[in-house]
C-alpha cells in the first residue's frame, strides 16, 4: 500500500469515527445544557418547591415554581390521549394481524402511515379549527382552549404508532401457537384474545409505554389547543398548560441568558427529558425481552 | 411413568360454540369500528384541510409576504425559508449521518464502546424534539451567537434528524452484500477505496430514500424552531445563512394561534402546501427505493 | 381393518394454487388403531393430516375437493363448525408448542373455552397422568411451561390435547424435534394411548412407524400408494416405490 493511500485510509477512518462521535457529543450536549442551566435554576429555587409546589407562576409576582400544575396538565392530556390511542390502536392491531384480508391491509396500513407522517402542527391546527368548535357545540362548558380537544387529537396522532408496533408484536407470535389453540376447538376470537394478545403482551406493553412517552413529549397540539393556564384540575373541558406548552410559551418571550426565566425553561426541559428517557428505556427493555421469547 | 393411566374421559362439556361465535362476531365488529375510526380520522382531517385550505390557494398567496391583513397575507417567506432550511439540513445531516453509518458498519470494532454508540443513537431518536430546541437555543443561538439565523435552525434540526439518517444509512449499507467488498479487496483496494467505489454506490439509493424521509420529518418540525426563537415576522427574502427566517410550520402555527378565524383558513392553505411538499418528498423516497430495489 | 371407521377420505385432493399436493386419496382409519403416514418429505402427508381437523382452512391458497368424513359426517359440510370438530380431533405438532402460560393454564385453556363443567384441577391432573408427565410437574403446576425440557413440553402438548377428550389424536412428526431419549418416551406414550384413542401419526422415521403403528400408509407425491397393516407393508411391500423407500433407496 502506498504511503498516500495509507494516509488517506487513516484520515477517512478518523473522519468516520468523528461523525459517529458527534452523536455522543449531542447526548453530552443535551445533558450538559439541561444540567448546568437547571443547576443555576435550583440555586434560586429549592428542588422541593419545584417538585412539590402546586402553583406555577414563574413570571408574575408572587413568583412560584411548583411544577405540579404543569405535570397535572401534561398527565391529564396524556391520559385522555391514551384513552383513545391504546384501545383503538390495539383493536386495530388485532384486526390487521388476525382478521383483515390482504386487500383491507393494503388500504388501512398506508392510511395509518400517512396519519403517522402528518406534522404535529397540522394536528394542532385540526384541534383548534375543527375539534374544538365541535366540542364546544356539544359541551357548552368547554373553553376556547381545553384539554379534551388536545387529548383527543394527540390520541389520534399517536394511534398509528400504537397500532403498528402492536401489530408487529402480534405478528411475531408464532403461527404454531394459533394452530395449537385452534386444534383445541378455539374460535378466532378466543385465539386472538386469549392466546395471541397475551403472548404478544410484552411487545404491546412496549408500544403502550412509547405512546405514553410520545403523549408527554407532544408539543404543538397542546400548545395550540390546550392553552396556557397552569392549573390543578381533572376537568378536561378547562384550559391547562403542559410542560411542553410552557417551554414554548416561555421561549417565545426571549428571556435573556442567565435569568431565572431562561433557566426555568431548562429545568422543565430536564424534567421532561428524564421522564421520556425513562419511558423509552423501559420500552426498549420490554422489546428486548419479547425478542428473546419470540426470536 | 404411569403406564395404563386411565384416559381422561366422561367429563361434561358445554361448548356452546354458537354463542362463542356470536361473541366473536361482536368482537370483530368492535375491531372493525376501531379501524374505521382511524381511517375516518385521516379522512376527516384531510377533507377539512382541503376544503378550508384550497380556496385560499392562489399564485398571490404563494408569492406574497405575510401580512396583518388576511386578504393580503402569503407564504413567500415561509416557502423560501423552508427551502433554505431543508437544503442546509440536507447538507449537514447527509454527510454526517452517512459518515457515522459507515463508521458503525465498516470500521467499528465489536466492543462495548460501539454498543454504547448504537444504544446512544437509538435513544437520541426518542428524545422529544422540544429538547433539541433547548439544546439549539443554548448552544447555537446563545453560546455560538448564531442568533435566530437559518444556520442555527438548520444545525438544530440536523441534530434532530441525524439519528434517523444514521439508522437508514446503516440499513442500506448493511444490505450491500459482502461479496462486493471481498471482490474489491481481492483487487487490492484499501478499505476506503472499497467503500467509496463499491459499498457507497450500491447503498446510495437506500441512503437517499432514508435521508429524504428524515428531511420530510425536518420539514414538518415546529417546536424546536419555536424554541430557538424563529417565530418572527419575516417580510423579506433570506439571502444568507445568517438571516432570520420563518418556515411553513411556523407560519401555520402563527396563523392557527391567531384568534381571528380568517387566519385559520390561511393556515389551512399553508398546510395544503406543506403536505403537498412532504407528499412529494415521500413519493420521491419511495420511487428511489422501488427503482433500485429488486 | 374390519372395525368401525372413524375417519375416511373419499377422492380427496388438495391444491395450493396450481400445485396439487394431495391427489385423489381415499382411505379409512379404523377406531382405536395407530396409523402411520410415511413418505419422502413433500409427499403431502402433513397436508393430509391437516385435512382431518381442517387446519388447512387457514391457508388461503388451499383448495380442497373430495370428502373427509368423521364418523360418516362430512367434515367440510356447510353445517359443520370447525371449532366443534377440532375438539374431537386433537392435534400434536412437529415442534412442541406450549402456550407461554403456566403448565396448569396450558391444559386449562382447552377446558375453559369448551365449557368444562367439572373440576378443572382434577382434569388437569388426569390429563398430565395420561401423558405420563404428572410425576415430573405435579409440584410446579404454576411454573412457566416454556421452562420445561423439549420432551416434557411435547408431553404437555399431548396432555393438553387429551384434556378435552378427543376421539382422534393427529400427530405431525411428534418426535422429530426431540433427542432419542425424549423420542423414546413419546413412543412409549403412544403405546400407552393405543387402544384408547384413534391415532394418526405422520413420521419420516420408518423404524418409528414400524415400532408404534398398527397400520401404515405410504404416500408419494400426493398419491396414496400403499396402505395396510404395518408389518405386512414393511415385510411385503407391493409397490416397488414403497419397497424402494423402506429400503432407503428413495427419498
Amino acid at each position: 500500500m502506498s504511503l498516500r493511500s495509507r494516509v488517506v485510509e487513516r484520515v477517512m477512518g478518523a473522519l468516520f469515527l468523528g461523525c459517529g462521535a458527534l452523536s455522543v457529543l449531542t447526548t453530552v450536549g443535551i445533558v450538559v445544557v439541561l444540567a448546568t442551566q437547571s443547576l443555576g435554576f435550583f440555586s434560586d429555587v429549592s428542588p422541593l418547591e419545584f417538585l412539590a409546589g402546586a402553583r406555577w407562576s414563574p413570571d408574575l409576582a408572587p413568583r412560584s415554581f411548583g411544577i405540579l400544575p404543569l405535570l397535572n396538565g401534561t398527565l391529564l392530556i396524556a391520559a385522555g390521549a391514551l384513552l383513545v390511542a391504546l384501545p383503538v390502536g390495539l383493536a386495530t392491531a388485532v384486526y390487521l394481524s388476525e382478521y383483515a384480508s390482504r386487500r383491507t391491509k393494503r388500504i388501512v396500513k398506508p392510511a395509518l402511515e400517512i396519519l403517522a407522517g402528518i406534522p404535529t402542527v397540522v394536528y394542532g391546527y385540526f384541534a383548534v379549527a375543527f375539534v374544538t368548535p365541535i366540542l364546544r357545540a356539544v359541551f357548552p362548558a368547554a373553553g376556547v382552549f381545553n384539554a379534551a380537544s388536545a387529548a383527543l387529537v394527540v390520541g389520534i396522532m399517536i394511534l398509528p404508532m400504537v397500532s403498528s408496533l402492536s401489530e408487529d408484536a402480534l405478528s411475531a407470535v408464532p403461527r404454531s401457537l394459533r394452530e395449537a389453540a385452534y386444534s383445541l376447538g378455539a374460535t378466532r376470537f378466543e385465539v386472538s384474545t386469549r392466546i395471541v394478545v397475551p403472548a404478544g403482551l410484552p411487545g404491546i406493553a412496549a408500544s403502550f409505554i412509547l405512546a405514553v412517552s410520545r403523549a408527554i413529549a407532544e408539543t404543538m397540539v397542546v400548545t395550540l389547543a390546550a392553552g396556557a393556564t397552569p392549573r390543578m384540575t381533572l376537568d378536561l373541558l378547562e384550559s391547562v398548560q403542559t410542560m411542553t406548552a410552557y417551554i414554548v410559551q416561555a421561549s417565545l418571550g426571549d428571556a435573556p441568558s442567565g435569568t431565572v426565566e431562561y433557566r426555568t425553561l431548562f429545568a422543565v426541559g430536564l424534567f421532561l427529558f428524564l421522564i421520556t428517557l425513562a419511558l423509552n428505556l423501559l420500552s426498549q427493555r420490554l422489546i428486548g425481552r419479547f425478542r428473546e421469547i419470540h426470536p | 411413568m404411569n403406564p395404563g393411566a386411565a384416559p381422561p374421559r366422561g367429563g361434561r362439556f358445554e361448548p356452546r360454540v354458537a354463542a362463542r361465535r356470536r361473541a366473536g362476531v361482536r368482537f370483530k365488529w368492535l375491531c372493525r369500528f376501531a379501524v374505521a375510526f382511524a381511517v375516518a380520522s385521516l379522512l376527516v382531517l384531510l377533507v377539512h384541510i382541503l376544503a378550508t385550505g384550497l380556496p385560499t390557494l392562489s399564485p398571490d398567496f404563494l408569492v406574497t409576504f405575510p401580512s396583518r391583513f388576511p386578504d393580503r397575507a402569503g407564504i413567500r417567506s415561509a416557502i423560501l425559508g423552508s427551502l433554505w432550511l431543508l437544503t442546509l439540513v440536507a447538507a449537514m445531516s447527509f454527510p454526517l449521518g452517512v459518515g457515522a453509518a459507515v463508521y458503525l458498519e465498516e470500521y467499528a470494532p465489536r466492543n462495548r464502546l460501539t454498543n454504547l454508540l448504537q444504544t446512544n443513537i437509538a435513544n437520541l431518536a426518542g428524545v422529544p424534539s422540544i429538547v433539541y430546541g433547548l439544546l439549539g437555543l443554548a448552544v447555537f443561538v446563545r453560546f455560538l451567537s448564531l442568533e435566530r439565523s437559518l444556520l442555527a435552525g438548520a444545525a438544530t434540526l440536523s441534530l434532530l434528524v441525524l439519528p434517523l439518517v444514521i439508522i437508514a444509512a446503516r440499513e442500506a449499507i448493511r444490505a450491500v452484500p459482502d461479496s462486493l467488498r471481498e471482490a474489491a479487496y481481492a483487487l487490492g483496494a484499501t478499505r476506503w477505496q472499497a467503500i467509496r467505489h463499491h459499498v457507497l454506490p450500491a447503498a446510495l439509493p437506500g441512503i437517499l430514500s432514508g435521508t429524504i424521509l428524515a428531511l420530510s420529518r425536518a420539514g414538518g418540525e415546529t417546536a424546536p424552531l419555536l424554541i430557538i426563537g424563529a417565530l418572527t415576522f419575516i417580510a423579506f427574502d433570506p439571502v444568507s445563512v445568517m438571516d432570520p427566517f420563518t418556515v411553513l410550520p411556523i407560519q401555520i402555527f402563527n396563523w392557527t394561534a391567531d384568534p381571528r378565524e380568517e387566519f385559520h383558513a390561511l393556515a389551512a392553505g399553508a398546510i395544503v402546501v406543506l403536505l403537498g411538499v412532504l407528499l412529494l418528498m415521500n413519493a420521491a423516497a419511495i420511487l428511489i427505493r422501488n427503482r433500485y430495489e429488486r | 381393518m374390519s372395525s368401525n371407521t372413524v375417519l375416511e377420505t373419499v377422492g380427496l385432493s388438495v391444491r395450493y394454487g396450481e400445485t396439487r399436493v394431495i391427489d385423489d386419496v381415499s382411505l379409512r382409519i379404523p377406531e382405536n388403531r395407530v396409523v402411520a403416514f410415511i413418505g419422502p418429505s413433500g409427499c403431502g402427508k402433513s397436508t393430509l393430516l391437516r385435512c382431518f381437523n381442517r387446519l388447512n382452512d387457514f391457508v388461503p391458497a388451499a383448495r380442497i375437493t373430495g370428502q373427509v368424513l368423521f364418523r360418516g359426517r362430512d367434515l367440510y359440510g356447510a353445517e359443520v363448525d370447525p371449532a366443534d370438530v377440532r375438539r374431537s380431533i386433537g392435534m400434536v405438532f412437529q415442534k412442541p408448542n406450549p402456550f407461554p402460560k403456566s403448565i396448569f393454564e396450558n391444559i386449562a385453556f382447552g377446558l375453559r373455552i369448551n365449557g368444562f363443567q367439572d373440576d378443572i384441577g382434577d382434569r388437569v391432573e388426569a390429563s398430565l397422568r395420561a401423558a405420563s408427565l404428572w410425576d415430573e410437574v405435579s409440584h410446579r403446576l404454576d411454573a412457566d411451561a416454556l421452562g420445561l425440557s423439549a420432551g416434557q413440553q411435547q408431553r404437555l402438548c399431548i396432555a393438553r390435547a387429551l384434556a378435552v377428550e378427543p376421539e382422534v389424536l393427529l400427530m405431525d412428526e411428534p418426535a422429530s424435534a426431540l433427542d432419542p431419549i425424549a423420542t423414546g418416551r413419546i413412543e412409549d406414550l403412544i403405546g400407552d394411548l393405543r387402544g384408547d384413542y384413534t391415532i394418526v401419526v405422520v413420521t419420516h422415521n420408518m423404524q418409528q412407524a414400524a415400532r408404534i403403528s398398527d397400520d401404515t400408509a405410504f404416500l408419494y407425491m400426493g398419491e396414496l400408494l400403499e396402505y395396510k397393516e404395518t408389518q405386512r407393508l414393511f415385510t411385503n411391500p407391493e409397490d416397488e416405490r414403497t419397497e424402494a423407500y423402506i429400503t432407503g433407496r428413495l427419498g
